[in-house]
């Protein structure tokens, strides 16, 4: 069975490490938040200003003036701060974030990402994903393996406009995890029940696969 | 030091066809809503707006693409508005599209007297086009140029007289930088207090940076994505 959504967000969330600060994209990002290992803390960034952002709020306790990135509310944890746009790419380009975890529409077996235009169709911009990118040592996509049309998102070159240039370092979707390295995919683990065979089919970049592959533990 | 102005209508006076706005906020999340009315009401047209987001449809700078008042736009995520979706790809809206985090250092750029800086967000992308790039550290990097506005507009949570500001949440996000980068820089609150009012040491933004400041009729707040969790037990 490939991975929901929910799924994805769960296998990330076992690359969070004790003491990082993590910043989460729009959409199967978000939901990482949700599952942090037990026994490790971990802070969260969102690129509006917020440093230890906490859950969403109850219902009759949202504030329209604390929102995250993606403009639902939410709420802070204790120790919370909030600070304005330039310290929070201050943040990020100054390298102080541990991990980057984002969505994206296109990665290439060297690790460029896109994620932010379909040339005359889709132009929403890049936000702080090309900050993000550009800067961040640790990046994580999160993503379907192949588009709506059955197509790979995981290519040889990248063919839409380029978020970032060879950046990312893994990758998680529905049916694998993979490394970026040597300017190709790496399988590491595959999802429950889905063979090696699938993933490559699914899969039109470079993919090196070791004799064993195991299977996630969600 | 007063910087008090009577109203809204007041406060935008000079503010003309063809020129260079900045306007704060992130999303709907503190935007200067009275002064976007009242330019609504203005009808100045041929802008050029320098804001994160271009509200949505029927609210925030969405107004003024609805009027048609607006030539170009400078920022760094518009995906919550339709109109300016079309408009931008009919070609009728001049769009420039930037990574966020290079626009707010642009802001603070211009205001602090930096006319130029390198960044690695966007190289080897669309954004460096024309650009020069430049290796620091083993990295390359482009050059970005500072950002300046005939008039900035922001919206605070509390201010005083002689124009210290005081921002609520995640309402400060690119407010206090175009503050720093308006020729004149105006300054919409929710709250008007007496100078002293305020403790020195919890002012965001100093008002040096602030030429008119005046406390707003009303305040919507709309929210864009109300989202919340269910008390389980």
């Amino acid at each position: 069975m490939a991975l929901d959504k929910v799924g994805i967000a769960k296998r990330i969330a076992q690359e969070l490490r004790d003491g990082w600060y993590v910043n989460l994209g729009i959409g199967i990002p978000t939901l990482v938040a949700n599952y942090i290992p037990d026994g490790i803390e971990v802070e969260f960034q969102s690129e509006n200003g917020i440093l230890g952002m906490g859950p969403f709020p109850f219902e009759g306790e949202e504030d329209a003036d604390l929102i995250n990135a993606g403009k639902q509310t939410v709420t802070l944890k204790k120790g919370a701060v909030i600070f304005d746009s330039a310290t929070s790419f201050a943040m990020i380009r100054g390298q102080h974030v541990d991990l980057t975890v984002l969505g994206a529409m296109e990665v290439a077996q060297n690790g460029d990402i896109a994620n932010w235009k379909i040339p005359g169709r889709m132009v929403k911009g890049m936000g702080g994903a090309m900050d993000l990118v550009a800067s961040a040592q640790n990046i994580i996509v999160a993503m379907m393996h192949t588009n709506k049309a059955g197509q790979s998102k995981l290519l040889k070159e990248c063919s839409l406009p380029l978020t970032g240039v060879g950046c990312v370092t893994k990758v998680v979707t529905n049916l694998a995890v993979m490394a970026i390295k040597d300017n190709k995919f790496h399988l590491e683990e595959r999802a429950p029940g889905v063979s090696v065979e699938e993933i490559q089919a699914a899969t039109e970049g470079d993919l090196v696969i070791p004799d064993h592959v195991p299977e996630m533990t969600i | 030091m007063n910087k008090v102005v009577a109203n809204v209508e007041e406060a935008l006076e000079g503010v003309q066809s063809g020129m260079t706005l900045m306007l704060g906020g992130f999303g709907l999340c503190g935007i200067p809503e009275n002064s976007i009315a009242q330019l609504v009401k203005l009808g100045v047209k041929d802008l050029t707006c320098i804001s994160n987001n271009a509200g949505v449809d029927d609210f925030g700078l969405g107004l003024l693409l609805q009027g048609r008042q607006i030539k170009k736009m400078i920022s760094s995520y518009v995906g919550e508005n339709d109109e300016f979706e079309r408009q931008m790809l009919s070609g009728e809206l001049e769009v420039d599209l930037i990574p966020q985090g290079s626009l707010a250092e642009r802001c603070r750029a211009g205001g602090a007297g930096i006319p130029a800086f390198y960044t690695p967000a966007g190289y080897g992308t669309e954004v460096a086009e024309g650009k020069e790039v430049k290796e620091f550290n083993g990295k390359p990097h482009i050059l970005e140029s500072a950002l300046t506005a005939d008039y900035a507009i922001v919206k605070a949570w509390k201010g005083d007289t002689e124009g210290n500001l005081i921002f609520k949440a995640t309402a400060r996000n690119f407010n206090p930088m175009m503050a720093m980068a308006g020729k004149i820089t105006i300054a919409e609150v929710e709250e008007l207090v007496p100078a002293g009012e305020l403790d020195p040491n919890f002012v965001h933004t100093p008002g040096i940076f602030v030429q008119r400041i005046f406390q707003g009729d009303k305040f919507e707040k709309r929210i864009e994505q109300r989202t919340v969790r269910t008390k389980e037990g």
